[in-house]
């Protein structure tokens, strides 16, 4: 049975092993390479789990300074609202 | 660590990774390193665009020459680098930016460009979605050859085809010296132990600066923050990006089907701050929504910064230094190193491995910014 672990990019546990087996074992680079954490809730639901994986997998620990930041703005906004946004400023 | 190699490359974005991949396919002994993971700097936060047209004939010639490489590149490294062709529209608002886009089209095409000037309407057969008076555009220019391929991709390639050709690959390793005798290296210090070498490949993006620093060198590149977003993924619309100069903004749709695309910040001054600005949001989502209307309607979901290495003429800094031999630059790309690498990898690798030098390089050397006369590229975005 396939593990989904990254629900908004659909990746199961088995493509995040395969990419270590590649030699991508840094969180960075398996993100960048397979869009882990990359969707609408920007890895709320997976980072987590991706971490545990590549501990298990590699039994290295990863440093809590090397998790990735969600990036603005958190959740998604239309462009539409953003566009229309007051805060205009002046001269 | 290795103790000793021909050439220690610093740097592992797609330019420090494409020259280690020449060089080790030449023979050369190469040790890679690179202070994070490879594509960590501006690779890993680019655009990814490849444009043809540019005002300068150097440039226009390296990007030529790169994309060559770049459509058989996916062969070459035996890895998929996401290379398409989709073609790159650039807006033209004024009368004076018609009469600069007709002299540069001109030259483009002397060098053997397909590019086109185009009337408002044949705009809209190329991108559906823009809005010509929204845009407030008289026309455009069109090169179906422009494109973009997948950065992250590309790097990881290059490094890997690097490694089969007998390259070392040290990432987590920064380098921290560099020791010379005379006019020559001997060594490179990092903080997991030293090599000894007599050539430096300086490719250390926006942090180049300093690396040249550590040999009493002074480079006159300046960083720039630069900020940039996507949208949540849309079935395919268009394939063009689509870029003004006037207005600065770059845009285009992504396979994976979300709208990518930077845009200058009002306020920007130089320096090394990275957090990304509301009014980058607010002066992306207005433009954008001028260009496009019907995008207000899509949701925006990340945006984030990156940095441009900057020269005063906007052009790469490339090839060996007088004070100091085989000290040799690739930086100072001002936001379009991506698109240059293949070619600037090639060049590099023919002078370091087998002396020999080429017209452009000379050109883009370091010492250029001597004299008081340099051609600056004027088509820049983002
Ligand atoms: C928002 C944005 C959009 C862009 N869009 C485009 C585009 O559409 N098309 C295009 O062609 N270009 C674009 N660019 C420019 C492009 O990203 C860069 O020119 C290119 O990626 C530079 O690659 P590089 O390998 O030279 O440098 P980088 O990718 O910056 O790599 C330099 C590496 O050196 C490492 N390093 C630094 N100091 C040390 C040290 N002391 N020891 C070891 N390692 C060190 C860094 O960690 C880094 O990984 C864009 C840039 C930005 C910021
Ligand atoms: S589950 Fe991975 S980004 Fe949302």
């Amino acid at each position: 049975m396939k593990k989904i672990v990254c629900r908004c990019e659909d990746i199961t546990e088995e493509d995040i092993i395969k990419a270590i087996d590649e030699g991508y074992t840094d969180l960075e680079e398996l993100r960048k390479k397979l869009r882990i954490g990359m969707g609408p809730c920007q890895g709320r639901v997976c980072i987590q789990l991706v971490i545990r994986i590549i501990e298990d997998y590699t039994g290295k620990k990863l440093s809590k300074v090397s998790y990735p930041n969600p990036r603005p703005p958190i959740i998604p906004v239309s462009l539409g609202t953003l566009a229309s946004d007051k805060h205009e400023k002046k001269g | 660590m290795k103790k000793k190699a021909d050439v220690v490359v610093i740097g592992g974005g797609v330019n420090g990774c494409a020259i280690a991949y020449n060089l080790a396919k030449k023979g050369l002994d190469v040790a890679l390193i690179e202070k994070k993971y490879l594509s960590s700097g501006a690779t890993g936060c680019c655009g990814a665009g490849i444009r043809q047209q540019w005002s300068t004939k150097e440039n226009v010639e390296l990007a030529i020459k790169s994309v060559k490489i770049f459509e058989k590149l996916s062969d070459e490294l035996k890895e998929d680098i996401e290379f398409r062709q989709g073609g790159y529209l650039i807006i033209i608002h004024n009368d004076k930016e018609m009469e600069q886009a007709k002299e540069n089209v001109r030259m483009q095409k002397s060098l053997g460009l397909t590019v086109d000037i185009l009337q408002p309407d044949q705009i809209i057969d190329i991108v559906s979605i823009l809005d010509i008076k929204g845009m407030k555009a008289i026309g455009a220019t069109f090169c179906p050859k422009d494109g973009h391929a997948n950065p992250f991709k590309t790097t990881f390639a290059y490094a890997k085809a690097a490694k089969s050709f007998g390259a070392s690959v040290y990432t987590h390793t920064k380098v921290t010296g560099i020791q010379t005798e005379k006019k020559s290296i001997t060594e490179v210090n990092t903080d997991k132990g030293k090599i000894k070498t007599s050539i430096v490949v300086n490719s250390a993006g926006v942090w180049s600066k300093q690396i040249a620093e550590m040999v009493g060198i002074t480079l006159p590149n300046k960083p720039y923050r630069k900020e940039i977003m996507a949208t949540e993924r849309l079935k395919p619309i268009f394939d063009a990006m689509v870029i003004s100069f006037k207005d600065g903004i770059y845009f285009s749709q992504q396979k994976e089907g979300q709208i990518v695309g930077g845009i200058p910040i009002p306020e920007e001054i130089s320096g090394y701050h990275t957090a990304p600005t509301v009014s980058f949001l607010e002066h992306m989502s207005k433009t954008l929504t001028s260009y496009a209307p019907c995008l207000k309607h899509v949701n925006l979901l990340r945006h984030w910064t990156g940095f441009y290495d900057v020269t005063p003429d906007a052009r790469p800094i490339l090839g060996e230094v007088e004070k100091l031999n085989g000290f040799i630059q690739c930086n100072g790309f001002s936001g379009h190193g991506f698109m240059l690498c293949p070619m600037v990898a090639r060049i590099l690798t023919d002078y370091i491995a087998d002396n020999k030098s080429t017209q452009i390089l000379e050109k883009l050397n370091l010492e250029r910014f001597k004299g008081k006369n340099f051609d600056k590229e004027v088509y820049i975005v983002g």
